[in-house]
């Protein structure tokens, strides 16, 4: 075991309480071997990146007390209770204080449609909505602590369960935007996703193996490289600076019609976040 | 494990690449473009510029993972010392005896006058992209030079006969 795995494994103590609970829920999930989890996280031909991930990487993932992810997970937990802002509410306020019984199965639906902005929203910006509208508190930033913290506890109480994004309807022009972007050309090296990610999973671009980028299931998951547990929109980031062309901000619309395409192509995959990869 | 950001594609151009600040129009910019003819849609027979290439360089500028990083994408032989050869393009080991230097200076320069829709980067080109990073706006990948180079090392793959698969 890694030193690190050891330190988190100290750190999850408090998650003991918790866990009691959602690892009765959730530990008929737990994959006891990789094979396994590989048959599981591979849908009608449809690969997770757990399956161009190296082995070392996969056993964190699949073991809760060595996955690093879980740290977020407990600060989702310690974060529902919390009371801030000037309405004097947490989400357990309106949400009751057994978010598993509320919150499962929230993750698999988002990006959806928000009716009374007419706009697509994320699961971070309807956290935040919460926040304004519920809680009179202050948005939580992109990419802090707290907000992936809240991000990854929901999105792990859906682990599981297969991913099931809405694309029809009213929903449609932003998923056409969103495909859009994933077939555009960009950048100074003029590659789109589609270039690695349809064309070339599964080969080596030099010391990197291509996945068929289909992690809407994982994400936020904890990165090696970040060590740290990341956003979608951040990896998009990181794809779109390593063809030389300009990011869009974290939260802007053309990344969340893009989650909504990435969270389709990840359909019927189960919800792996926290997952790890390098 | 490192990204291909750091590995490869991201980072710095080359001082010689960078517009002064004298040069700052997009005219300017661009005019760091060689002209070139295209022949029947296959080949640039005339040398960038008129630039003579130097081999040993462009054997430096085809490792280098901010300048061709060919590697990133290409198997070869011949520059085996290097680790982690790409498997997105074909194997170059032997390219020298199917190719001419003018299909290989299209190919560098734009191959997507070749296939439309080819993953292989348009090494001098700096119109009709979208996005680019302000540090690389209105700048080639490759200079004329650069590009000469490359197509200089390219030349000298060449399998002996009996070694070929
Ligand atoms: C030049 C090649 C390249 C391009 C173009 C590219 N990516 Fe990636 N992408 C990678 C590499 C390499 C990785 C890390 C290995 C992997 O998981 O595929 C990665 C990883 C990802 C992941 C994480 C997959 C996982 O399971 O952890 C997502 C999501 C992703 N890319 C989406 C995109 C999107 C969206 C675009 C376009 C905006 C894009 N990529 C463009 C090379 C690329
Ligand atoms: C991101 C991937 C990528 C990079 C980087 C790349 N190539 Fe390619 N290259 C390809 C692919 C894919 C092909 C196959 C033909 C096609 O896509 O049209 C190709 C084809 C070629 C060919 C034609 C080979 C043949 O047998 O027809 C040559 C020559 C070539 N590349 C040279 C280079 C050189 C030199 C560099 C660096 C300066 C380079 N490539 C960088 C992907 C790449």
């Amino acid at each position: 075991m890694t030193r690190k795995g050891n330190k988190s494994m100290g750190a999850m103590g408090g998650l003991a309480a918790l866990a009691g609970a959602a690892g009765l829920l959730l530990s008929g999930l737990l994959i006891a071997n990789q094979a396994a989890a590989k048959s599981k996280y591979e849908v009608d031909g449809r690969k997770s990146g757990y399956h161009y991930s190296n082995p070392e990487t996969n056993e964190m993932q699949d073991d809760d007390f060595l996955n690093p992810g879980m740290l977020w997970v407990q600060r989702g937990i310690a974060l529902w209770s919390k009371v801030d802002g000037a309405a004097g509410k947490s989400c357990a306020s309106c949400h009751g204080d057994d978010a598993r019984k509320t919150m499962r199965g929230v993750f698999t639906v988002y990006p959806k449609l928000n009716k009374k902005t007419g706009k697509l929203e994320n699961i971070e910006q309807r956290i935040n909505r919460c926040r304004v509208e519920n809680m009179k508190a202050k948005p939580w930033k992109w990419e802090s602590g707290e907000l992936l913290s809240m991000t990854t506890f929901i999105g792990f109480l859906s682990r599981g369960l297969p991913m099931n994004v809405k694309v029809d309807g009213e929903v449609k022009p932003f998923f056409e935007k969103g495909k859009a972007e994933y077939f555009k050309r960009r950048g100074q090296l003029d590659m789109a996703c589609k270039h690695c990610h349809i064309d070339n999973p599964g080969k080596r671009i030099r010391a990197d193996l291509l996945s068929e980028g289909r992690a809407g299931q994982a994400f936020p998951l904890y990165r090696l490289k970040w060590q740290k547990i990341g956003s979608l929109h951040r990896r998009f980031r990181g794809c779109n600076k390593q063809v030389r062309a300009k990011p869009y901000k974290p939260g802007a619309e053309e990344y969340v019609n893009l989650e909504l395409y990435v969270k389709w192509r990840s359909r019927g995959l189960p919800v792996e976040v926290p997952a790890v990869r390098r | 494990m490192k990204s291909i950001a750091k590995l490869a594609l991201g980072g710095v151009i080359a001082a010689g690449l960078v517009a002064g600040p004298t040069l700052a129009g997009d005219n300017m910019k661009t005019a760091k473009l060689a002209s070139y003819k295209v022949v029947d849609d296959i080949a640039i027979p005339e040398p960038l510029a008129g630039k003579k290439g130097d081999p040993a360089r462009g054997e430096k500028l085809f490792v280098a993972r901010k300048k061709g990083n060919c590697l990133a994408c290409h198997k070869v032989e011949q520059l085996k010392q290097h680790l982690f050869h790409g498997e997105i393009g074909p194997e170059l080991s032997d390219v020298a005896s199917n190719m001419t230097p003018a299909e290989m200076r299209l190919r560098l320069v734009d191959p997507k006058i070749v296939n439309p829709e080819t993953i292989m980067p348009s090494f001098h080109k700096v119109k009709g992209l979208h996005r680019v990073m302000k540090k690389f706006k209105g700048k080639p990948v490759l200079s004329a030079q650069e590009i000469e180079d490359i197509i200089a090392f390219v030349q000298t793959l060449k399998m002996p006969k009996q070694a070929k698969k």
